[in-house]
């Protein structure tokens, strides 16, 4: 880790514009990648602008939906009452994730930040084109057991590791974002993420100096109806092989509205808009589940050690579905 | 034998010895008080912090420190250029051997890398975040060559060496024809296991403090299972006398092999702290934790097995191959459990290995006989079903009655009373014949079990006694405490043997200065350090009888010392008890404060045989020097839940029936018990490291991506001992249950894996990815 300024910010505008000004410079919320990535060398900051006493906070009903402030903790949204009633898969998708210790530390601005696992990206030893530009990616010929299937490129693999997104990106969340010009902008939550491409370095639409302010979710029946599945490799304190965050509205047996997007196989929350046009007025069936399963996975590109996600996530999908159907 | 009395004899009901008391420094845990390695603050203590290589093979061309050098706070920085030399190095055969060092290579000795995250210099400063900052701006240019990765790389050459584990296993064993038979077999089976790299993984990662008292003179709080065998490493290393070097170890967060040998980066900070003239403290960080102290080795193993239509064995051929390092010959020795478990007229195994570009691996708990028993029981598991036999009982038709792999008999072995208890308390006999067919909502579920057995080993150690005339003792032995109850069981044993209460009784380990114990590891330290304190005790009361028969005011005037003894603390006649005293009114009138006992307890063969062993040196392979062959047995039961969609294995019931002699401690036995059952179901279902194949590089050297189990992995546990009474193997009679702990678990749960899958995975650990495509028989 190097050494870094701190700098206490009380109101947004001087939040943002310092990171703006300064290249170096980053927030800091709850800190629980950040500090991590710093003391691995793989972040370099010379100035960290906490942004904790910022009043990007509540949470709150709208008239159409849930607004929540981005420094919120984890552990708050997924304990909410109304986030537990009328947005299941985003509360269990928090409470699945990580460990109460960081969950009661971590915002969800942050969360939705979180960068990926992949030990390449980690080790300042590696190349890897996410870190340093053109270094190269060991990851597609290494240990690529935990990377990604959907959305890569040449360039990257790396696995978007997060759960929170994955539910927020299945029921229409959207961002609102605020620029150091004390601009706002709305952004869905579909649309923050980048695909890799050439330029993995970039990971989302944030302009420099950009924050998350807030985290709005649409009410819908297959909100309220939803769940989110996560596979691990232990029962708790791990990263997803595969998750599956669906909603789903049936009525007499029929499928009016279907929202599906998986986590741990994507280079970004994964929001699978084949699979929800097959689920969409078909019959709720393990049939029409399976079809919908075989559409989100259709564009997958499995390296040597991650081919078995190609059919977790299709069973993680449709066990969900499935659950949902039942209840 | 005859000459060292034995505790059965002498303490027919042992009053604290057995039962479940607290841990005595359980209180000094919790409060913190409990001292461990990097946790001394000494006056001008300074930080090491190590810098580490990033390519497997190469050399160090160049290294700036000009940059570090000037960030405020730094004192030094120590490359191969300009780190003062050692009197000796591990680097050749004779160095390491006097050494007893795990690695024949010391890094800073050259400008030679041989393996990632070799050390290639260390940085001292005042604080440990500026000797962090300043390991950063150390920089080094390498010319790197493409390393060897493991075994499985096709560049890799396979050799076959003539002894494996520094020497201490063969490298090929023959008993009996097992070609010729197993071709002759009615039934054969063929199977291959492979088994990750597996870390130990301490909570607490190698700490080393070291400050020099005298320019000749050294102490080092030092995170060991062994206190004395890194004082020896250390002295032979520094060329100083073995007194001069004074190493501590008052509590450990955890070792499981890793911390059994004096690795580089201890050596490194005793020279830093001598070439700066300050202590200086270095505790590796999670990710050099994963390359400074050694890891099971990933390996694969064949296992041949001719069998009779009635599931008789006739022949096991077995061969491993494995990973080692550019200079040793290391694999755990695996073939071992596999050539005595069960009776079977012929045997073979055989080694090969690829050397590198890794550290040496180390013991990892139950080296050699966790991976063996993997291969073995499966095996056993598999003619089980193969010939409609139940599991528990094919095991009885090759129930070994004496060791087939020397033709001793047991000492004691009491495997077909844990089978017998296992099932009962498991509820065995309702067990579904058929794998495959219970279904419990979108699972299926499954029941296995599998044998364990663990060598007890040739080992011997020292404790004293004083014993005070107020009624309360101080009793020393330079064991460690790996945080599985030593402290505790050696202060039950002590209470016993002197009459009096626990709690009037100090127990001191950790430190070079006190009597010379084993290693804790191998499972040798509760037998050999109890019977030490025995020993001890025993040597108090000679010298007080002595005393007493000669004092024309004791009871005891004039009796012969043989027809006197000890109950309770008091000294009487064997013939008539009522005629004796008690031992603090016999010192007070001998006006004594104190007096002191020391003894010598052996430990396995050296025991029975009454040879002298060396108690610090490494486990030397004289386990069957005596009459008997010396092992505790066990047997493991498990019940997993397998969902064959999402690939999820979890483990829902366990039980685990071991015998193992005279348990010390109820309470931190079952815990030990327990520990080391999670320890194999970690190894079992999650535990991997991840070596990059063309760097050589691990990708998941941190503890949020190499899994160990967590709370939610594991269901209750029940655990239960079977009384057993081993007159042969040590005074105590007590075998140890460190190690055996885990052996057979990860069998135990690929067995029931199969019952639940029909699907046999051999490829440890059981991932989601390997469960995948199973589907219900």
């Amino acid at each position: 880790m190097n050494d870094f300024t701190y700098l206490q910010a009380t109101q947004a505008k001087e939040a943002t514009s310092a990171v703006r000004d300064n290249k170096g410079a980053a927030f800091i919320a709850g800190g629980t990648t950040l500090l991590d990535l710093m003391k691995l060398n793989v972040e370099n900051h010379d100035q960290l602008v906490d942004i904790n006493m910022l009043a990007f906070k509540g949470i709150e009903p709208t008239a159409d939906g849930l607004r929540i402030g981005a420094l919120e903790r984890m552990s708050d949204v997924g304990e909410h009452p109304l986030v537990v009633q009328n947005y299941p898969a985003v509360s269990q998708s928090l409470l699945l994730a990580a460990s109460p210790q960081l969950r009661n530390m971590a915002s969800i601005g942050g969360n939705i930040l979180q960068r990926t696992r992949c030990g390449y990206f980690r080790d300042t030893a590696f190349p890897c084109n996410k870190r340093v530009p053109g270094s190269g990616c060991p990851a597609q010929d290494g240990e690529n057991k935990g990377l990604a299937i959907l959305g890569t490129s040449k360039a990257c693999i790396a696995t978007f590791p997060g759960d929170l997104p994955v539910a927020l990106a299945a029921l229409d969340a959207v961002l609102l974002l605020e620029n150091a010009k004390g601009k706002q902008r709305r952004v869905p939550l579909v649309d923050f993420h980048l695909l890799p491409g050439n330029t993995p370095e970039k990971e989302t639409v944030l302009e420099p100096g950009e924050l998350i302010v807030s985290i709005t979710i649409p009410a819908a029946t297959h909100a309220r109806k939803s769940t989110y599945l996560k596979v691990r490799e232990r029962t708790s304190y791990a990263y997803a092989l595969a998750s599956a965050a669906v909603g789903l509205d049936v009525q007499g047996g029929q499928i009016r509205s279907a929202r599906v997007a998986l986590g741990g196989v994507g280079t970004k929350p994964w929001r699978s808009p084949e699979a929800e046009k097959i689920l969409t007025g078909a019959p709720a069936t393990e049939a029409t589940f399976r079809a919908a399963a075989a559409a989100a996975v259709h564009d997958a590109q499995p390296r040597e050690q991650n081919r078995f996600k190609v059919e977790l996530a299709q069973n993680t999908l449709v066990r969900a579905l499935m659950e949902l159907a039942k209840a | 034998m005859e000459n060292e009395p034995a505790f059965f004899e002498t303490s027919p009901k042992p009053n604290v010895v057995g039962k479940p008391l607290n841990r005595v420094d359980g209180r000094d845990k919790v409060m913190g008080r409990a001292k461990y390695a990097a946790e001394y603050p000494l006056p001008g203590l300074t930080y090491g912090v190590l810098k580490t290589s990033d390519i497997a093979k190469g050399r160090v061309q160049s290294i700036d420190t000009s940059v570090a050098m000037k960030e405020p706070g730094v004192i030094a920085i120590f490359t191969h250029e300009n780190l003062p030399k050692l009197a000796k190095t591990p680097n050749d055969a004779d160095g390491k051997k006097a050494i007893g060092a795990p690695m024949g290579f010391m890094p800073l000795t050259s400008d030679m890398i041989y393996y990632a995250g070799q050390p290639v210099a260390v940085v001292v400063a005042d604080t440990f975040e500026r000797a962090t900052h300043a390991a950063r701006l150390v920089r080094v240019n390498y010319a790197a060559d493409k390393p060897i990765a493991a075994y499985t790389n096709p560049a890799a050459q396979l050799f076959n060496p003539e002894k494996i584990q520094d020497g201490k296993a063969d490298g090929h064993t023959r008993r009996g024809d097992a070609k010729t038979a197993l071709a002759g077999a009615p039934v054969k089976l063929s199977a291959t296991y492979t088994h990750a790299i597996n870390h130990h993984n301490p909570m607490e990662p190698g700490a080393t403090t070291a400050v020099w008292e005298a320019p000749d003179r050294l102490t080092v709080y030092e995170s060991t299972q062994g206190v004395t065998r890194t004082q020896k490493a250390l002295s032979t290393m520094l060329g100083l006398p073995q007194e001069q070097v004074r190493v501590i170890t008052k509590f450990i967060g955890g070792g499981f092999g890793c911390k059994g040998s004096c690795w580089p980066h201890t050596v490194l900070t005793v020279q830093a702290a001598k070439a700066v003239g300050r202590p200086v403290k270095l505790v590796l960080t999670r990710q050099q934790q994963f390359t400074s102290m050694g890891h099971r080795e990933d390996q694969t193993q064949t296992l041949n097995v001719g069998a009779t239509q009635d599931g008789k064995l006739l022949a096991l051929v077995h061969t491993k191959t494995s990973t080692t390092s550019p200079w040793d010959n290391y694999a755990e020795a695996n073939s071992k459990i596999i050539n005595l478990l069960y009776d079977c007229p012929t045997f073979e195994s055989s080694y090969e290995l690829a050397r590198a570009n890794v550290m040496t691996s180390t013991f990892t708990r139950a080296p050699g006989e966790a991976p063996g028993s993997f291969a073995i029981e499966c095996a056993m598991d598999d003619l089980a079903y193969q010939l409609g036999i139940d599991p528990i009982e094919i095991r009885l038709r090759n129930y070994a009655e004496k060791d087939p792999s020397t033709g001793q008999p047991w000492s004691s072995k009491s495997l077909r009373e844990c089978y017998a208890r296992g099932a009962e308390l498991f509820g065995w006999s309702k067990r579904n014949p058929k794998a495959g067919l219970t279904r419990d909502g979108n699972t299926l579920v499954g029941w296995g079990m599998a044998t364990a057995s663990y060598p007890v080993h040739n080992s011997q150690g020292t404790a004293r006694v004083r014993l005070y005339a107020d009624g309360h003792a101080v009793v020393q032995s330079g064991a460690t405490d790996l945080g599985t109850g030593t402290y505790t069981v050696m202060t039950q044993v002590a209470a016993d043997s002197l009459g009096l209460p626990p709690e009037k009784i100090r127990f001191e380990l950790g430190d070079t200065k006190l009597p010379t114990a084993p290693n804790s590891g191998g499972s040798v330290a509760a037998g050999t350090v109890s019977s030490s304190v025995y020993a001890a005790a025993q040597d108090v009361w000679e010298r007080l009888t002595k005393i007493a028969i000669k004092d024309p005011k004791s009871p005891l005037f004039k009796a012969k010392p043989e027809d006197v003894a000890m109950e309770n603390g008091r000294l009487q006649l064997k013939a008539s008890p009522a005629k004796g005293e008690d031992f603090m009114a016999l010192m007070k009138r001998a006006g004594l404060d104190d007096i002191e006992g020391t003894g010598q307890g052996k430990y396995g063969a050296g025991y029975e045989t009454g040879r002298p062993g060396n108690p610090a040196g490494p486990n030397n392979n004289t386990e069957s020097a005596g009459k008997h062959s010396m092992h505790s047995f066990g047997a493991h039961f498990c019940e997993v839940h397998v969902d064959p969609q999402l690939g999820t294995v979890r483990v829902t019931r366990w039980v685990s029936v071991h015998a193992a002699g005279r348990i010390l401690n109820a309470k931190t036995a079952r815990s030990q018990i327990i520990g080391g059952s999670i320890f194999g179901i970690g190894a079992a279902l999650m535990e991997a490291t991840a070596r990059d194949p063309n760097y050589a590089r691990y990708t998941n050297a941190d503890l949020a991506d190499y899994h160990i189990p967590v709370n939610a992995d594991i269901p209750d546990m029940t655990v239960e001992f079977i009384d057993e009474h081993d007159p042969y193997i040590n005074a105590m009679g007590v075998k140890g249950i460190g190690e055996i702990s885990m052996v057979g678990v990860s069998a135990a749960v690929a067995n029931a894996v199969f019952h639940a899958t029909g699907k046999r995975v051999r490829d440890l650990p059981i991932t989601p990815n390997k469960i995948l495509g199973t589907k219900a028989v």
